[in-house]
């Protein structure tokens, strides 16, 4: 029962009053912005990052948690009331949820949601607290070798194995690797593709990267786009509170969302819009009411948002006990956790406990928080989804800005008494970048994941072979490696026999886009 | 790579080529840059020229597969692009940068503010720019001022904070 006490422990720390301040405005401002459409989860907390910058570590990453978990409900609450294609994490929601909303069932769809969340955020949270202490004991025992191939299934998990190509999820995933190579090797001190630019000798901020490919290269596809849908608000009509019927045929849902959602986002195996697709088609088929679906199913709504939620939940074990963010919002809070000298992983666990206990007793604060919060203040997120697309985007732009100035508002550039920001330069370009690799249908989450994983994979790669004393065999002399090597195998040879086969569509619906 | 292609038959997609020839430009940079390198003898073997090599490695296999991919036309179909609304954001970013460190961050972000609009089909410019440069004050004084991160401030920031524009 040492979890336990340590549980306990942490949630004194979370429930003392200031800690309590910072997750309520963690989760106030990951739900206002999260519902904003257009954003994702991963762009919230890109952008609520400079908001934390300024507090101690441990109130940081409890804001962090409230914004985190803020940022996924804002999003179901969008995809519900705006029927926006493109946010995938919650598209499944759309597809029954919008429809209920066009029936004047809105309020029983976001509170099936919110409700859901709830179940899923507390089960999938305890399973986090209760399984993290062992996957860390495991992880010590790992070498640089099964580090490195642990960092290889990802690689492959979150570019190759989903989404409608593998050609292009490894392209971004390259692209990823080569910004992540700039900057002064960590080993030796030798700069590498600094091209002499003092700003590049850091190599590229993950935020600023982050930041640029999804505000601003977001930002460009829809104002360029014509054919962009006229999305339009379903207002809630009717009560908010959900019939007895409704509760019969959610809670089950909500169960089996949790299962599903909890382990896919456990494993390094793709992010929340893998187990939300999945739940969809699980409900499908244990619905006693399948004709319903397409039509407005409470289950279909149930399920998939219970499984987002357990899902953003699992992300946290093979972040916080292994340092690897698998999908782009667990690289940007990778990056959050850096800006204080914190690296995740089991040393973490070891030599920090108290704070990451705190952080874990807070996503159990934010998701009580979130549940009483939100469907009393939904009128004011609807609200919000009211903002004209003008303003909207002038808005984030604003923010995208104003957040990469804050992290290096250095004025290192320049002509005359014009000093030129490089880090607002770089967010220009990325923005471009972000735009064309929508524009030719690349995902966005290797890029990021590429960035801050890559020298990390490096590192242990370059252990392994100083260990072994470059004998590449090493690499794969762990059973552990070896096992992980063959699950990257299976991961980017299904999918591609599917494709092959034609059945590339269900994959291409899988797509790890927005987070 | 402004050609929005449309393609009747199996026409080498011109933009997908572009796309190929800049990871391979990509790939060549990284091999030169490594290349030229000076190391110390006794790291050669796993030192920090090792990674960029395989990264640039595969860059060039990926540049192959798109070309093969380009040329069996297997690029997903794509929307038609308007590109007015992406200078006006471009030039929005771009008048910022230059701005900031002159004006402060509250006319610059107006700047942005209102070219944004613009480029979603709000204006006039007239208009706008004094309510983004109002918007931006209000942000840059609740960061700022309350949360005490250190963005770029000019007369109009001085003189609303402090009461004079030096």
């Amino acid at each position: 029962m040492e979890t336990f006490d340590l549980l306990a422990q942490g949630l004194l720390s979370a429930l003392q009053v200031h800690n309590l301040i910072y997750a309520l405005i963690g989760v106030t401002l990951g739900t206002a912005v999260g519902v904003l459409p257009g954003i994702g989860p991963a762009l919230t907390v890109a952008l609520l990052l400079p908001v934390t910058y300024k507090l101690d570590p441990g109130g940081s990453l409890i804001m962090f948690a409230g914004i985190y978990y803020g940022g996924m409900y804002g999003g179901s609450t969008t995809s519900i009331l705006l029927n926006t294609p493109g946010e995938s994490a919650s598209i499944v929601t759309a597809l029954e949820g919008n429809k209920m909303a066009r029936q004047g069932r809105g309020g029983p769809a976001l509170a099936t949601a919110a409700i859901g969340s709830f179940v899923a955020g507390l089960l999938a949270t305890l399973g986090l607290a209760f399984i993290a202490p062992f996957v860390v004991k495991f992880a010590l025992s790992f070498g640089p070798w099964d580090y490195f191939a642990l960092m290889v299934l990802a690689f492959v998990t979150v570019s190759a194995a989903f989404g409608d190509s593998a050609l292009r999820g490894l392209t971004a995933l390259f692209i990823g690797l080569g910004l992540g190579l700039i900057g002064i090797d960590l080993q030796t001190g030798q700069t590498r593709l600094a091209f002499n630019v003092m700003d590049l000798l850091d190599g590229i901020e993950v935020t600023t990267l982050a930041v640029a490919l999804f505000a601003i290269g977001e930002t460009l596809k829809t104002a360029s786009d014509r054919d962009q849908a006229n999305t339009e608000v379903t207002a809630v009509k009717g009560s908010v509170w959900m019939t007895l019927e409704d509760w019969k045929r959610s809670w089950a849902s909500w169960l089996r969302g949790t299962f599903i959602g909890f382990p896919i986002g456990a494993m390094p195996a793709g992010g929340a819009d893998v187990a939300s697709f999945l739940s969809y088609s699980t409900e499908k088929t244990f619905s006693k009411k399948p004709e319903e679906f397409g039509n407005g199913a409470i289950e279909g709504v149930a399920g998939p948002e219970a499984a987002n939620n357990a899902s953003a939940a699992g992300t946290l074990v093979p972040l916080l006990t292994l340092g690897l963010p698998t999908t782009a919002t667990a690289a940007i809070m990778l990056a959050g956790f850096q800006q204080f000298g914190l690296q995740p992983g089991p040393l973490l666990f070891a030599n920090n406990a108290p704070l990451v206990w705190a952080l874990i007793a807070s996503l159990l604060v934010a998701n009580f928080m979130l549940l009483v919060l939100n469907l009393p203040l939904i009128g004011l997120w609807v609200r919000l989804l009211t903002i004209p697309k003008h303003w909207l985007y002038a808005g984030i732009l604003t923010f995208a800005t104003l957040g990469t100035l804050g992290a290096n508002g250095a004025m290192s550039m320049g002509f005359g008494p014009v000093r030129i920001s490089f880090e607002l330069v770089l967010l220009l370009a990325f923005g471009i970048l972000g735009y064309l690799l929508r524009r030719f249908g690349y995902p966005i989450a290797p890029v990021v994941v590429g960035l801050i994983l890559g020298p990390m994979a490096e590192q242990q790669l370059r252990r392994a072979l100083a260990i072994s004393q470059g004998d590449i065999g090493v690499l794969f002399s762990s059973p552990i490696s070896i096992v992980l090597y063959v699950a990257a195998i299976i991961a980017v040879g299904v999918p591609m026999i599917l494709r092959l086969r034609g059945q590339g569509g269900v994959l291409g619906q899988l797509a790890t886009d927005e987070d | 790579m402004t050609t929005g292609s449309s393609k009747p038959e199996r026409r080498p997609d011109g933009a997908a080529l572009v796309i190929a020839a800049i990871l391979a430009g990509l790939a060549a940079i990284i091999f030169w840059q490594t290349s030229q390198m000076r190391l110390p003898p006794i790291q050669q073997r796993v030192g920090p020229t090792v990674f960029p090599y395989v990264i640039a490695s595969g860059l060039v296999l990926l540049a192959i597969g798109t070309v093969v991919s380009a040329m069996r036309g297997s690029f997903p179909e794509r929307s038609k692009d308007d590109y007015k609304p992406i200078f006006w954001i471009v030039g929005g970013l771009i008048g910022q940068i230059l701005l900031l460190s002159t004006a402060g961050f509250s006319i610059g972000t107006g700047v942005l503010f209102a070219f944004t609009a613009k480029a979603f089909g709000r204006g006039p410019l007239w208009q706008t720019i004094p309510i983004g440069t109002v918007f931006a004050f209000a942000v840059w004084f609740i960061f700022a001022k309350g949360l005490q991160l250190s963005l770029p401030a000019g007369a109009l920031e001085r003189l609303l904070t402090t009461g004079t524009p030096f």
